[in-house]
């Protein structure tokens, strides 16, 4: 089941849990009100270079990183990912970088 | 003579070799299968040994009886794989093994020493598991004595193998402390990163309300940064505190080290495998089985069974130059045992979760899915026979690989 929803003006496809379908409908301003739906707002650097890692793994790999993956490979320390987006940072910062939710946790 | 290298003789690996030992050519084929160990332990059992309800010599047999006849096995521990000559060095005599195709199922192992303060000084005191065999007995031992108070059971980070087995635990905790007549002496508390009772949604939501109806505690969403052992509390990155007197915890789980260090693996060792055929996304002549690949589905040994069939008739195209037809769907069969002789199933793959109904088994079923019932819990201990009798030996089974709608309800 999909809906779709007005993010930044532009009309988004959304799936059951509220992730955006189709990455490519994604962009900057659109992060910003996602993130703001969360409540997170606005988005700093730090939040900016997990979110650009994100973004450009998922083109590599095909999905959303998990928690540890992105701890190790874009050198953000765990404790500074939960400041950054606090409980469930994976799930999180997927949510905002416009990919579906982590595969990593069934 | 080709040469195929199995690497690993647990669950997955067993199984494979003796489907294969049955279906390629002795004249064109040999197999060798290696693992560093002589025993054979039937994990799903570890569950049974805190409880009294299995002891320590129930879950072990020798795994020369599961290898078959023609396959060479060699019990020696796997140093480095070198996938671009071919070869895999292993500790024994310091020897290269050379291989035409390679099928890794190395497992994945708990890792306690990855999260600070589990092991220093407490462990096997105030801190335990049961995840391995030692483990088991240990916890078995501080049960028997055990005076009551606060008992956390924790998972500290995803995937771990068996998905259902910390609840599972937790139910039987609730059971064995009624019986012991002392269930007003303990607290129960599951504390997991999930943010549910599981991951699935319905199944969270019902396995969600057996733990309330038994009054045991949910802490969702808790990743655990450290333990203070000398406070005895759970601490997350989030700087909360979870107390206990007695934490019983899922430790880190990883794949094998060799597997990181031949960079066949991924951030937890797991091997990145294509999700329908389990070959490497890396080398076309690697493939990766049961909890050693990163697949997006339980690590089970149901799993592997299932992915095992899809496999091996996979397998016998692709030597001959074939496409890969049959294609793995994810599915997993899981019998939680939830205490006071009852058990419940849940059936499900990567696109369908967990869902209820009946679930037909010809010959033997139904049993109820998603629900509790006695004959589930039945299930649960023939399983064990069915490990040691016809699983391993990679005899038919009587549910289909592809997971099936058939008396499910939508
Ligand atoms: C407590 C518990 C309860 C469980 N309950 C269930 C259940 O109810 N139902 C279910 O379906 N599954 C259950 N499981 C999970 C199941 O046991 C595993 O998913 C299954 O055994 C995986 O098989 P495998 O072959 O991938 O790995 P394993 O069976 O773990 O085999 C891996 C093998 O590789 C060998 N190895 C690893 N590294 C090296 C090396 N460097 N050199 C040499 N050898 C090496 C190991 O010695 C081992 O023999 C449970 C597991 C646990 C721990």
């Amino acid at each position: 089941m999909s809906m779709t929803k007005e993010f930044a003006g532009k009309t988004i496809l959304l799936d059951d849990e509220g992730f955006m379908e189709n990455p490519a409908e994604w962009d900057k301003a659109v992060a910003e009100e996602l993130a703001a739906e969360i409540g997170i707002s606005p988005l700093t650097d730090g939040h900016w270079q997990v979110i650009d890692f994100c973004r450009a793994d998922h083109q590599s790999q095909g999905e959303a990183p998990t928690l540890r993956r992105i701890t190790q490979l874009a050198g953000v320390p765990t404790k500074e990912l939960y400041k950054l987006f606090p409980k469930g940072p994976a799930k999180k910062v997927a949510f905002v970088s416009g990919l579906k939710k982590p595969t990593g946790c069934i | 003579m080709k040469k195929l290298l199995i690497l690993g003789a647990g669950t997955a690996g067993t199984m494979v070799a003796n489907k294969l030992s049955h279906m390629l050519s002795r004249e064109e084929w040999k197999i060798t299968i290696v693992d560093q160990h002589e025993t054979h332990y039937y994990q799903p059992g570890f569950l049974f040994i805190p409880f009294g309800i299995y002891g320590e010599n129930d879950v072990i047999k020798p795994k020369r009886d599961f290898i078959p006849q023609g396959v060479e096995m060699i019990v020696s521990e796997i140093k480095l794989i070198e996938p671009e000559e071919n070869r895999v060095r292993i500790a024994k005599d310091d020897r290269f093994l050379y291989y035409d195709f390679l099928i890794i199922a190395t497992g994945t192992h708990p890792c306690p020493e990855e999260t600070p303060g589990l092991t220093e000084g407490e462990w096997r005191n105030s801190i335990h598991d049961f995840y391995t065999h030692e483990g088991a007995i240990a916890l078995a031992k501080k049960l028997r004595t055990w005076d009551g108070g606060r008992l956390v059971v924790n998972i500290m980070e995803l995937p771990y193998k068996c998905p259902v087995a910390p609840l599972e635990f937790i139910f039987l905790a609730d059971w064995y402390f009624h019986e012991r007549q002392m269930r007003d002496k303990v607290e129960l508390t599951l504390v997991t990163p999930l943010p549910g009772a599981f991951t699935k949604p319905r199944a969270a939501q019902l396995l969600g309300n057996t733990l309330e109806d038994k009054n045991i505690n949910l802490v969702p969403e808790f990743y655990p940064e450290r333990v203070d052992p000398e406070r005895k509390v759970l601490v997350s990155y989030e700087d909360e505190e979870v107390p206990y007197d007695l934490l019983i915890t899922v430790p880190v789980n990883r794949g094998a080290d060799v597997i990181g260090i031949s960079g066949l693996g991924d951030e937890l060792n797991h091997v990145p495998v294509d999700k329908h055929t389990f070959l490497s996304t890396q080398f076309d002549n690697i493939f990766a089985l049961g909890d050693a690949a990163n697949l997006p589905t339980s690590k089970a040994g149901s799993v592997a069974h299932f992915a095992a069939e899809v496999f091996v008739e996979n397998f016998m195209r692709y030597i001959e130059g074939q496409e890969m037809i049959s294609s793995f769907d994810g599915h997993a069969n899981c019998f939680i045992e939830s205490g006071f002789g009852k058990g419940i199933l849940i059936d499900f793959n990567y696109d369908v979760e967990p869902l209820p109904g009946k679930f037909p088994l010809p010959g033997i079923g139904p049993f109820s899915l998603l629900q509790e019932s006695e004959m589930n819990h039945w299930g649960k201990m023939m399983f064990r026979w069915m490990y040691w009798n016809i699983l391993l030996k990679g005899k038919e089974m009587p549910i289909t690989a592809q997971m099936s709608m058939a008396g499910k309800w939508n």
